[in-house]
């Protein structure tokens, strides 16, 4: 039987993504220019018995989104960056209280208000740092309306799998642009459930972690009957102030994700194999870097692309191999320079590393791209 | 026979931090005996609050306790009522969470009439960070941030809770347990918003430096000050002067519970 195909905005492929998911929860605050995901899901979620609320603002609607995934339903919000600006407190809560939970952050530029309607890429390491305390970050960045289906789905797979806030940021040209899209058939992604505890509920201790680095989660409002807060805590999850305690629940936190980044990490590559430049480019711009390299290659110059899908943690190991293969790195970004410095510390000065920043609400064209290539070459 | 609050306590977790002479422990006294009137089953009870003294509340009690960030707690327990409406949910907080930093979210979930109880600490004070003042803290009181006397205006929170769209809205004092676990199960039993405002006294960072010598003071203060609702109707306006009315301040039955109405979503949604 052929797929289902529809033409859908990045915006509504990504509510269908999280519907696949097995979404049942939204929580969310208008926002240009990620409002038509909250659209869709209002209109789609109390047709699976899921449930749609709008709340007062944003870090309201975080919360919301974080108490409905206490009770054990997948959970999503969609915001743009001030809007991720105001949720930045209970990201962090997610973190410690470890609560599975996507966000969604269709990035506009900025800062403050900035231009609502025009694309950016300027939340990319708030997207890592916003949040206050140490923390690990899983973001994604997909770069085509298929491909925020798919991160979508693998947000949430990695949510409930690692217990933690999920953010997948795309810039409003993805969101809002529109693509055929082959909606996948119920068993083809895999979909990731949360692990429910073994244990009696005697036994139960949220942050128990000598089964492995991700404790199971119990649904409030099933049998078992735990305690949650965002101070420091001990593993039955309540507060303590126990250095030893309180510095090994830290580390297993941040540990968790990167000693896993070879589960989390997913990059895409083009003619990297025999690049001497590479465009190191993510999202929509990654579609104007692919452009480059097929025209920069008409003209004999070995280009390649390596665009990361998982944008944190940092694909590090990959990075800095390309570093030693090539003569340069060109990172294209729609801001004034964010993730070309995490390039730079990977590369460890093996080669040329270069930024070409827009922040004008134009895209960055392949032009533009191909002439830092030969500026640097 | 002494009432058996153990078995609602959470083992090892008592004492408690609060001062001697805090009201929050006969307030959570209260609670639990509402609780116990109303027969909640404890795994189907979630007890959210969210920062100050008075949030540590949840974490003393034998159910899913939820002790979230600085006043978030009504949009958390928002999250949970509507993601599973057949848990029951219970709020707990002070003044300064509640109001300030948690203001909007207080109203909107009074607004929405979702099935919750809030029980409110009003303490008049900021107690957890040592004394500054909260929107409820009288006009000229002294507090660490009103070195010469409070400029603000106050809030009156129940009055608030009223004209924000809860349908059940009550107050109380510390100084008067017997009527805290019966306002608190009457609003557990609600279908709506209820909102239990309890006066309550923060000797440590309010009394001192207010001319109350000491808790039995404040706790006369307290109790000198209020006027039941049934009274109220018989006394001058003169008589009523900085008093603060005690009971069941408002109830409506008739205004639709906020999950009752998005089921009709969902059955619209389904059947569409």
């Amino acid at each position: 039987m052929a797929k289902k195909v529809a033409l859908l905005q990045g915006n509504e492929a990504c509510a269908q993504g999280a519907l696949y998911a097995g979404c049942k929860f939204f929580g969310g605050y208008p926002i240009t220019p990620s409002t038509e995901v909250a659209e869709v899901l209002s209109v789609e979620l109390p047709k699976v018995g899921g449930k749609f609320i709008q709340m007062e603002d944003e870090i309201g609607a975080m919360a919301a989104v974080i108490g409905a995934s206490l009770t054990g339903a997948k959970s999503i919000t969609a915001t743009s960056g001030p809007g991720v600006s105001l949720k930045q407190e209970l990201i962090g809560y997610a973190c410690i209280a470890e609560v599975p939970c996507v966000i969604i952050n269709v990035m506009r530029g900025g800062p403050s208000t900035g231009m609502p309607t025009g694309p950016g890429q300027s939340d990319v390491m708030q997207a890592m740092w916003g949040t206050h305390g140490d923390h690990a970050a899983i973001a994604l960045v997909p770069a085509s309306c298929q491909e925020i289906f798919t991160e979508t789905v693998r947000a949430f797979n990695l949510a409930e799998k690692y217990r933690m806030p999920v953010q997948v940021l795309f810039d409003e040209i993805v969101g809002h642009m529109r693509e055929r899209i082959e909606f996948p058939e119920p068993g083809e992604l895999e979909v990731i459930d949360r692990e429910a505890p073994s244990v009696s509920p005697e036994d139960y201790k949220p942050y128990d972690s000598t089964k492995g680095q991700v404790p199971p989660l119990a649904a409030f409002g099933s049998e078992y009957k735990y305690h949650v807060t965002g101070l420091n805590k001990a593993d039955d999850g309540f507060p303590t102030t126990k250095a030893s305690l309180v510095d090994a629940e830290e580390r297993r936190q941040v540990n968790k994700v990167l000693d896993n980044v070879a589960d989390i990490e997913s990059n895409e590559e083009y003619l990297t194999e025999d690049a001497d430049v590479i465009i190191w480019a993510y999202g929509s711009t990654s579609r104007s870097a692919r452009y480059a390299v097929n025209e920069l290659r008409k003209e004999g110059i070995k280009a390649g692309l390596f665009r990361p899908i998982t944008l944190w943690p940092f694909p590090n190991k990959r990075t800095a191999e390309l570093a030693v293969q090539a003569k340069a790195i060109v990172v294209p970004e729609m801001n004034l320079g964010q993730m070309v410095f995490e390039v730079e510390r990977a590369a460890k000065g093996n080669c040329v590393v270069a930024h070409e920043g827009r922040v004008d609400g134009d895209p960055l064209n392949p032009g533009q791209i191909m002439a830092k290539v030969k500026e640097v070459l | 026979m002494a009432y058996d609050y153990d078995k609602s306590i959470r083992p090892g977790k008592l004492p408690h931090i609060w001062c001697p002479g805090c009201g929050h422990g006969i307030v959570m006294k209260g609670l639990i005996r509402a609780m116990d009137t109303c027969e909640l089953d404890r795994k189907n009870t979630a007890i959210v609050s969210g920062i100050g003294c008075a949030s540590r509340l949840p974490g003393y009690l034998d159910a899913c306790t939820l002790h979230t960030a600085h006043g978030r707690g009504a949009a958390f327990a928002t999250g949970v009522k509507m993601a599973k409406p057949e848990m029951t949910v219970i709020c707990c907080g002070g003044d300064g969470d509640g109001t300030a930093i948690g203001g909007n979210h207080f109203i909107h979930a009074c607004r929405r009439n979702i099935d919750m109880t809030y029980v409110l600490m009003n303490n008049f004070i900021y107690g957890m960070t040592g004394g500054q003042f909260s929107p409820c803290t009288p006009t000229g009181a002294i507090a660490s941030t009103t070195p010469y006397g409070n400029p603000d205006q106050v809030f009156d929170i129940s009055k608030l809770a009223i004209g924000a769209g809860a349908t059940f809205v009550a107050r109380t004092t510390a100084a008067h347990p017997r009527e805290i676990d019966k306002l608190i199960a009457q609003g557990i039993k609600h279908k709506g918003m209820s909102i239990i405002e309890v006066l309550d006294d923060c000797p440590t960072t309010y009394g001192r430096r207010n001319k109350f010598r000491s808790v039995i003071d404040m706790m006369k203060h307290l109790k000198a000050n209020s006027v039941s609702v049934k009274a109220a109707p018989k006394m001058t306006a003169e008589q009523l002067e900085g008093k603060f009315l005690t009971g069941v301040l408002f109830e409506d039955t008739e205004k639709p519970e906020y999950c009752e109405q998005y089921a009709n979503v969902i059955k619209k949604a389904q059947s569409a």
